[in-house]
């Protein structure tokens, strides 16, 4: 009888942590863009970005403020708030998606993770579907997901006289977030 | 015993059953935006489009480490007619550079033809218009001004210390933006006279100025400024400040074209020393150019 119980109890405690659901999450992700134009490169950076992963199901998710971006250029910082990205109407932008190839990674184990990501990105509220790669890194216990992909503006409603002149249409951006 | 495997069973099924149960982040993510949305506080931007109304200042900074050259004309009157392709053979110009301290402090230097006045300014962002977590409904900026006139005094006869050419302005400038389009700004205004032409005029001239500006497309706005001078410290001949505009912005240039009764364009002259009236014709053509080079380091 006592085997028994003890077996029931291991069980239930298997259970339990098998199911513990970590959800990894931090709210200083950083995210880059870049856009190559002849006068001068366009570059800013924010480090205030809300990501949340949870490794049960894949899902993964990334939420940033646009007044959050700097320039190294106080006008162009405010052009691009007020001309392109009219950051008063939309000041958010966001991602929902999952990690199709969850499986894969091995969040117990150190070692670095391609992971492909696919869903729904919110920019200058447009949101579209979005597929791209990253990798997902694992060093003694912290996690970390790095990223690239491209942009085109127009795709998300972003216009003015100067996209496609002096602005580059295509725009690189790069996410970097260090999870807790 | 059996009870007891059974309420073990039970136990494991339940606290399983609770643990187990599917995390979601999509669903607690709105919540959670929510929850974040009543802490963050959204500072207004671009409430005009320079650092200038049309004349005066208007409550934007230029940012830290960016250098700000402005040039400026007034052409002559229009009502001078078509011998003086209506002013433009004359022109009085002012030429300046601003700088950006901080983000909120900026200090410039100016020298203008008209009345061969150097000019130096400081300009401090006290209070910025917000809404969210924290709620304000305006900007506040303090201007301070100096002004020293070296045209030599038509009476050579006359001594005149070095403080007898010094002008000073101090201004409150109190601006709101209404909405993306629209914004309105109020500006009290001192000029003070360490020396005054008459006798019985008073060295502070009080002044109340009035202006804002409308969009009329992501680059372009009307704008508008008008200066009331309180007529018991307003100089002989002189009229009220009236100028209208438009602003055309094209990436790190502003230009500003407009229509003035003013010659000047430092707060004593415009303020305080303006002789040309609108109902006579008195009118400016006139344009102020900006353009914006940064060269001190912001942190990114």
């Amino acid at each position: 009888m006592k085997k028994v119980l003890s077996v029931l109890f291991s069980v239930a405690l298997f259970a339990f942590s098998a199911s513990a659901q970590k959800i990894y999450s931090t709210k200083s992700g950083s995210v880059s863009f870049f856009s190559k134009a002849p006068l001068e490169d366009i570059t800013a950076k924010t480090s205030e970005v809300e990501s949340k992963m949870a490794p049960s199901n894949g899902q993964l998710l990334f939420m940033l403020l646009i007044k959050g971006f700097h320039f190294k250029n106080q006008l162009m910082e405010e052009h691009f708030n007020e001309n392109y990205m009219e950051s008063t109407k939309f000041p958010k932008s966001d991602f929902k998606g999952v990690i199709t190839n969850i499986k894969e990674i091995n969040f117990e184990k150190d070692g670095s993770y391609p992971a492909t990501v696919k869903g729904n990105l919110t920019i200058h509220g447009v949101t579209k579907e979005v597929q791209t790669t990253g990798t997902i890194d694992v060093k003694n216990g912290k996690v970390s997901a790095k990223c690239k992909f491209d942009i085109k503006t127009k795709e998300y409603g972003i216009t003015g006289a100067y996209i496609g002149t002096k602005i580059s249409e295509t725009i690189n951006i790069t996410v970097d977030c260090q999870y807790e | 015993m059996k009870k007891k495997i059974v309420f073990i069973l039970i136990a494991s099924f339940i606290t399983s059953g609770l643990i187990a149960q599917e995390v979601d982040l999509f669903k607690t993510m709105d919540d959670d935006a929510k929850k974040a949305e009543s802490k963050r506080t959204d500072f207004a931007i671009a409430t005009f489009k320079t650092t200038r109304l049309i004349n005066g200042h208007s409550v934007e900074n230029v940012g830290r480490g960016v250098l700000d050259l402005k040039i400026s004309h007034r052409f002559g009157t229009l009502n001078k007619g078509g011998y003086e392709l209506f002013g433009l053979d004359n022109a009085s110009m002012r030429m300046g550079l601003d700088y950006g301290v901080t983000d909120r402090f900026m200090i410039g230097i100016g020298r203008s033809t008209f009345e061969k006045q150097y000019d130096g300014f400081f300009k401090y962002k006290l209070l910025r218009q917000s809404s969210g977590f924290k709620n304000m409904p305006v900007t506040v900026s303090l201007v301070g001004s100096m002004m020293l006139k070296t045209l030599r005094d038509p009476d050579p006869t006359m001594k005149r210390n070095f403080s007898d050419k010094l002008f000073y302005t101090y201004q409150l400038l109190i601006g709101r933006k209404f909405s993306p389009g629209t914004s309105l700004q109020l500006m009290p205004t001192v000029v003070h006279y360490n020396l005054v032409p008459l006798a019985k005029n008073k060295n502070d001239i009080l002044a109340l100025g009035i202006g804002g500006r409308q969009k009329i497309s992501k680059r372009v706005s009307l704008n508008a400024e008008y200066y009331y001078v309180l007529p018991s410290t307003k100089l002989e001949g002189t009229y009220n400040s009236l100028a209208l505009g438009v602003d055309i912005e094209t990436g790190g240039h502003v230009f500003q074209l407009h229509f003035t009764n003013s010659t000047g364009m430092t707060e004593r002259t415009f303020i305080s020393e303006t002789t040309g009236s609108w109902g006579k014709g008195d009118i400016h053509f006139g344009f102020n150019i900006s353009r914006v080079f940064t060269i001190g380091k912001r942190k990114a």
